[in-house]
């Protein structure tokens, strides 16, 4: 039973949903589009198990997932307990740090059934998070929303359980470190090798450099209005550069050519 | 109607007696989950080495990797080699319920700096072709990975390797018949990555807005020193061990020729006495005496390990070379910045 807005109900939140922010790693978004892919045809949606930890500072770090079938009807939903048991024990022996935080399921929004099976979640875990992706792009775009419940009580009695959104951090430092380019087109010939890699980087680098120098020109030549903290970046990039004498940059540099050099050589001749 | 019958048998027979040529392993078409979950893995436990299982479909001449579930570590103990098969028909076991691909096509292992040709992957890979047509090795390593560079490559053996382990003979003349150097040991095979048309729409949106990544920030950075000298460090370890394998081979040579010397010496020895007992009309002896120590064949020490020593070595080698490319380029860089 999601509660509407629309209530003078008072709110004794469980946790101060204020501090609390759901951390989501890029493998567990792979899951659930890959179970959401492979789900059997008379299923409408997916739902799983979201492992991971709580970090010190209060932030759930959501790491892993994996899908639990189940059968739902108009009014009723039955979630396989004993494969969700299997998978989570099969799970820890790989990684016994990872606990379950929480569950996902596919669609927008927090639909009836989703009461009972956050219920079901709240006895293993004390405050699980319920993920839910929408891998049907129903708003334009593909909208992934966590919710902590919250209790709700008139004074002493507690009437009704709400769904709160607490804010999701999508960084994704790995699939930055992969290359998106590899994970966000459906076909990649090759992976980049060393050198193609550098070339990229280069290129992104260069063009940054030429966006700050057009953004100075620009300042300089009256073109666009000046902003003093951009100012501010730049000239502190600028004086970071080591100021080191040329003749001492210089042997620095020849130095490391000359050492690279020989690994080079020696590399090949070794061949 | 009896031709009828007869071409319809016929044909029958045909397509059971040939047997289904299978077309060579071109491609290794994996998906953005498997390679997530296998850096996941590997990050997670590294500097420790981890293996786990990897699953897909064999299609034609591309080998598909759908889906893959990480080995616990295993302690060397008996009764946890039982729990260890009991974890992985439980997992195949879930996974097929969730309608992942049920196939076992191979395993991935983590590496430390490109040192993973030994003995035991050999092993497993004949383990492994017991039971399954096409199998391929997935080798990450995470040091390098944190270069910018995504350090994934598909092994294979090749097949002339293959039929030459199984009679374990690796003398000099049987290699040079089949003309199997150590180049011809693995195969690499090049990799594809693909991803469902959903998961490239997530991506595509979740992509940082900014126009340089964690990636270039890995790929520009200044310091190498530890990762080359760590490179320099295995290298000089595996010259040493080539350089004994090489002195095993020398001993060898040296008994080999003294043993033949001593073989010529006999013999001569054995037909001055023929030559003396003919002449005084007596049985010549024979000329061979197979219980005479010096008769009995030296073992050849195996080439298998000096050629899994060079292909390592060969292997540090291209590393640094691509280590120092990369350094090139980037001090270039800074001088071109300092000039300016």
């Amino acid at each position: 039973m999601a509660a509407s807005e629309h209530t003078a109900l008072q709110f004794t939140p469980v946790l101060s949903s204020s501090s609390l922010l759901a951390k989501v790693h890029p493998l567990v978004i792979f899951n659930i589009c890959d179970c959401y892919v492979r789900r059997p045809d008379q299923a409408e949606r997916v739902i799983g198990t979201l492992l991971g930890s709580v970090l010190p500072d209060g932030t759930v770090d959501i790491r892993n997932s994996y899908a639990v079938p189940h059968n739902e009807s108009s009014d009723q939903v039955a979630l396989d307990i004993d494969y969700h048991h299997n998978m989570l024990l099969s799970h820890q022996k790989v990684n016994p740090k990872e606990a379950i935080v929480g569950w996902y399921s596919t669609g927008l929004g927090v639909t009836g059934g989703s009461a009972l099976i956050h219920e079901f979640y709240s006895r293993e875990v004390p405050n699980p998070i319920h993920l839910t992706v929408d891998t049907g792009f129903r708003n334009g775009e593909g909208t992934i929303k966590a919710y902590v419940s919250v209790n709700l009580s008139l004074g002493d009695c507690q009437l009704a359980v709400q769904f709160q959104e607490i804010p999701v951090d999508l960084r994704m430092v790995e699939a930055e470190q992969v290359g998106f380019d590899i994970l966000k087109t459906p076909m990649v010939d090759k992976i980049p090798s060393d050198l193609e890699g550098m070339e990229a980087s280069m290129q992104r680098l260069l063009a940054l450099i030429d966006d700050v120098h057009k953004y100075v020109d620009d300042v300089v030549e009256g073109h666009t209005a000046s902003d003093s903290s951009i100012g501010r970046f730049i000239s502190e990039t600028v004086a970071s550069l080591p100021k080191l004498l040329p003749s001492a940059f210089d042997k620095l540099v020849n130095d490391n050519l000359q050492l690279c050099g020989y690994l080079d050589i020696g590399g090949f001749l070794s061949d | 109607m009896a031709n009828n019958s007869n071409t319809i048998a016929r044909s029958f027979l045909q397509v059971a007696s040939t047997e289904e040529v299978a077309p060579p392993l071109r491609v290794v078409q994996i998906e953005g989950l498997v390679i997530l979950k296998i850096i996941k893995h590997c990050k997670e436990f590294s500097p420790a080495l981890v293996t786990g299982q990897l699953l897909g479909l064999d299609v034609g001449s591309i080998l598909e990797v759908t889906n893959c579930f990480p080995f616990p570590i295993r302690e060397e103990d008996e009764e946890i080699e039982a729990d260890g098969a009991n974890y992985q028909l439980e997992m195949m076991r879930c996974l097929r319920e969730v309608n992942v691909d049920n196939n076992t096509v191979g395993w991935y292992q983590s590496t430390l700096l490109g040192s993973f040709q030994t003995v035991e992957l050999i092993e497993t890979f004949m383990n492994y072709q017991e039971n399954i047509r096409r199998c391929v090795c997935i080798i990450y390593d995470p040091s390098r990975s944190n270069q910018g560079v995504l350090a994934l490559k598909a092994l294979k053996l090749s097949d002339a390797f293959m039929e030459l382990y199984r009679s374990n003979n690796f003398t000099g003349e049987k290699l040079r018949e089949r003309n199997l150097s150590w180049v011809d040991i693995f195969e690499e095979i090049p990799v594809k990555v693909s991803n469902s048309a959903l998961i490239s729409a997530f991506m595509t949106e979740l992509e940082a807005d900014s126009p340089i990544t964690q990636c270039d920030y890995d790929r520009l950075q200044l310091s190498t020193n530890p990762f080359m000298e760590r490179n320099v460090e295995f290298l000089i370890e595996c010259m040493d061990e080539l350089s004994i394998e090489q002195q095993k081979f020398q001993f060898y040579y040296r008994n080999l020729s003294r043993q033949q010397a001593q073989q010529q010496a006999w013999l001569q020895k054995r037909r001055s006495e023929n030559m003396a007992r003919k002449a005084a009309g007596e049985e010549p002896l024979p000329e061979e005496d197979p219980s005479n120590p010096i008769f009995k064949p030296i073992p050849e020490p195996s080439r298998l390990d000096s050629f899994l020593i060079t292909n390592q070595i060969s292997n540090f080698c291209n590393q640094i070379n691509g280590v120092t490319g990369q350094s090139f380029s980037r001090l270039y860089l800074m001088k071109a910045l300092q000039e300016s």
